[in-house]
């Protein structure tokens, strides 16, 4: 405890300095996420991904002429936009970060964004924030993610349906930023495609009883019931009920859907279902896989690869722009993640900082394939997942 | 005709069936306020989590005896463990009477400082519930979970609607009618039951004619905790458990008590049916039933009252109109 006291009071000194001299001896980058709130058990794990990053940068001492880097973790609470919002604002003003990586849910993510990272200059990479809504906030292009919009799923989502032969369906969603953008997302794709949405009803989390909004969905005689929720919370009520009442026998689910204990629970009573989750079958996913496996990051959580990858930006874009400074990071986010250049998988951030010394060029394409379009967002690539015999199993990636 | 069958069948699917479960979960934990109020006197905001406690202890109980390989076969264990579930809620409730209810009965305090007071005991029970088995959504069901399947009923019957029939929803009202029945013997025929009555008429008439008070407040509290646990270990058989959603069904059956009119038990169970089946039937969406009813009338939109968001707002309005109108309830119970 005492050589931590020490050591993080020295990186707070050091870090000080930082912007003064240009080129510092260590510079601090912010990991903001929810570890306490909804999704707490989901973020250890996206943070020590995204710590992987900054220790393999260090590790190969050519991070900007052996500057040595540290992560400073602050908490979003996912809910709270307030204490998110002194969250990052802390991490900007005393702990003098270069960058923030987070937040974790869409509603803290705008807060931050509007309140610490456009005042401030500083760039924000979130791993996991995907409401259609952050395509457009004002961010002067400071705000990026590496998970994809969920307009982005509701298309992918629809393509399948349609594809299906399936014309008319019924929609609920989890009452949140998250719900609400995919169910939007979903409706508006879908009904492009010709479909028909019978009814689009919004659930709350955490009841006991889901009766009364299955029969509501069940009035309207759908082929079949989209879910778009969290697969341990209201979502799976609305399966349960159905289930029992046989209102329903296809089931369409979300990305937060998509979970073993779904497919434990119900099995063979919801064969045929289908859905999407983030995700593709690429090389550099179980590259990464295994080096998290060293790293001793055991869970197979969402949003890990998504991390480690929002981390690597912003360490390559300083390395592009041969600078600590937050506005030469932020020029350079868009050259490291896309062509021309050479292809960076995960494990090899050395290999990079080399070339860019250099001066020469890269792609980064990460754990997660990061192609960053429109407003810096990832494109992102989907698995489609069918339940068959009572398991998930993954039919193609889109 | 098979129209109007196929109506009636999606109907019960949907409403009467789980109505009728619900209003019996209702009813015990009505009773359970009703008697609180009639015996002691004051309105007890600490039952629901009175009944997340003692459904809490249940779900332990069954977990262990589930883990030593103990089983019902088609019933759930959780039966096994329900008078375990209740010995603790009883003994919670006589530890609280003892520590804090029995100070201002002494002093004979007014009906709202006891009303405040529950407030308080309700926070307590709320801790300890979720220090004893957490905040999360439990599941201790097991046995066989339908009686009917809603696809084995399509194919047996050759209609187009399903009807699924679960077995907890029919043990449920099996267990409400043998406790109901028990209950009133108890009320109307045994000893103790007849001085509660009297006690809860006339308290200083009963002290006069040799009524043990200690005695009425403890069988009063034993009646009332164990039909806490029972109506929660049956409603979380049901559903779920979750401690949140136990402190939620405070709502419904206050405004069942009052609709029935507070302190009558015949009342508490009719008020029980009364808000479960309002609940159900103002938030059910009819467009499916009218149009196996009535197959001319093409109506638009799926005839919906209300959306079900706002369920817990059907048991307050009629809290309030009936508080309104008949302050007394449906059976003449005591003015609030």
């Amino acid at each position: 405890m005492k050589t931590f006291l020490i050591g993080t009071a020295i990186a707070a000194l050091a870090s000080s300095g930082a912007l003064a001299e240009g080129h510092a001896d260590s510079a601090n980058i912010g990991i903001v996420l929810g570890f306490t709130g909804p999704i707490e058990s989901l973020t250890p794990d996206m943070a020590s991904s995204a710590e992987l990053a900054i220790a393999e940068a260090n590790a190969s001492g050519l991070f900007l002429d052996g500057t040595t880097l540290a992560a400073i973790r602050a908490d979003s609470t996912c809910i709270d936009a307030g204490a998110a919002t002194a969250a990052a604002e802390r991490l900007v003003t005393s702990d003098n970060v270069i960058g923030i990586v987070g937040a974790d849910c869409s509603g803290v993510t705008t807060a931050i964004a509007s309140n610490v990272a456009v005042p401030n200059g500083v760039v924000l990479i979130s791993p996991s924030a995907t409401s259609p809504a952050l395509s457009s906030i004002e961010d002067n292009d400071l705000f990026f993610r590496t998970a994809p919009s969920d307009a982005r799923q509701g298309q992918i989502l629809a393509d399948i349906v349609t594809e299906r032969g399936i014309d008319s369906v019924a929609i609920t969603y989890t009452n949140n930023d998250y719900g609400l953008g995919l169910a939007d997302a979903f409706q508006a794709a879908f009904e492009a495609a010709g479909g028909t949405v019978e009814i689009v009803a919004a659930h709350e989390d955490g009841k006991g009883d889901y009766s009364a909004e299955v029969g509501a969905l069940a009035a309207v005689g759908a082929d079949a019931l989209a879910v778009l929720g969290y697969v341990d919370q209201g979502g799976r009520g609305i399966i349960q009920s159905s289930v029992d009442t046989g209102a329903f026998d296809t089931f369409i689910l979300g990305d937060g859907m998509i979970g073993e204990s779904l497919t434990d629970a119900f099995g063979p009573d919801i064969e045929g279902t289908f859905g999407t989750a983030p995700g593709s079958d690429s090389e550099g996913f179980a590259v990464f896989e295994t080096m998290a496996r060293e790293d001793n990051i055991t869970g197979d959580g969402p949003y890990r690869g998504e991390s480690y990858d929002a981390a690597s930006l912003i360490i390559l874009a300083a390395q592009a722009a041969g600078s600590l400074d937050r506005g030469d990071i932020q020029a350079n986010i868009l050259n490291v993640a896309n062509a021309p250049g050479e292809p960076i998988g995960p494990g090899e951030l050395a290999k990079a900082l080399e070339i860019l010394a250099k001066g020469g060029e890269i792609d980064f394409v990460g754990a997660t394939g990061v192609e960053l379009i429109g407003p810096g967002e990832a494109a992102g690539s989907y698995r489609e997942l069918e339940v068959i015999d009572g398991a998930f199993q993954t039919l193609g990636v889109r | 005709m098979i129209d109007i069958l196929n109506g009636i069948v999606l109907f019960a699917n949907f409403v009467i069936i789980p109505g009728l479960a619900y209003g019996a979960q209702l009813a015990l934990g009505a009773l359970g306020v009703t008697l609180i109020y009639a015996v002691l006197r004051f309105s007890n905001f600490a039952h629901g989590d009175l009944m997340a406690f003692g459904t809490a202890a249940t779900v332990l109980f069954t977990w262990w005896l589930q883990s030593m390989g103990v089983s019902l076969g088609v019933l759930p264990t959780a039966l096994l463990a329900l008078p375990v579930g209740i010995v603790a809620a009883v003994a919670i409730s006589l530890l609280m009477d003892r520590a804090v209810y029995s100070f201002y009965r002494e002093k004979r305090s007014a009906p709202v400082i006891f009303v405040i007071v529950s407030v308080g005991v309700m926070f307590v029970l709320n801790g300890l519930t979720r220090l004893l088995i957490g905040p999360d959504d439990q599941r201790f069901a097991d046995g066989a979970r339908f009686v009917i399947r809603a696809r084995d009923f399509e194919a047996w019957s050759g209609l187009d609607e399903g009807l699924a029939l679960r077995s907890t929803q029919v043990l449920t009202l099996v267990v409400a009618v043998i406790v109901v029945i028990a209950l009133f013997l108890f009320l109307n025929r045994s000893r103790m039951g007849k001085a509660m009555r009297a006690y809860s008429d006339n308290e200083d008439l009963a002290l006069l004619s040799g009524i043990d008070p200690k005695k009425v407040v403890f069988w009063t509290w034993v009646i009332a905790a164990s039909l806490a646990t029972i109506a929660g270990t049956l409603y979380g058989l049901d559903k779920s458990f979750k401690p949140f959603t136990y402190f939620q069904l405070l709502l419904p059956m206050f405004a069942a008590a009052i609709v029935g009119g507070i302190g009558n038990p015949v009342g508490a169970i009719a008020g029980g049916f009364i808000i479960a089946f309002s609940e159900v039937t103002v938030t059910y969406a009819y467009k499916r039933v009218l149009d196996y009813l009535i197959p001319w009338w093409e109506p638009e939109g799926l005839i919906q009252l209300l959306s079900t968001d706002y369920k817990f707002a059907v048991s307050f309005v009629i809290l309030v109109v009936v508080l309104l109108i008949r302050p007394t309830g449906l059976f003449r119970g005591k003015v609030i």
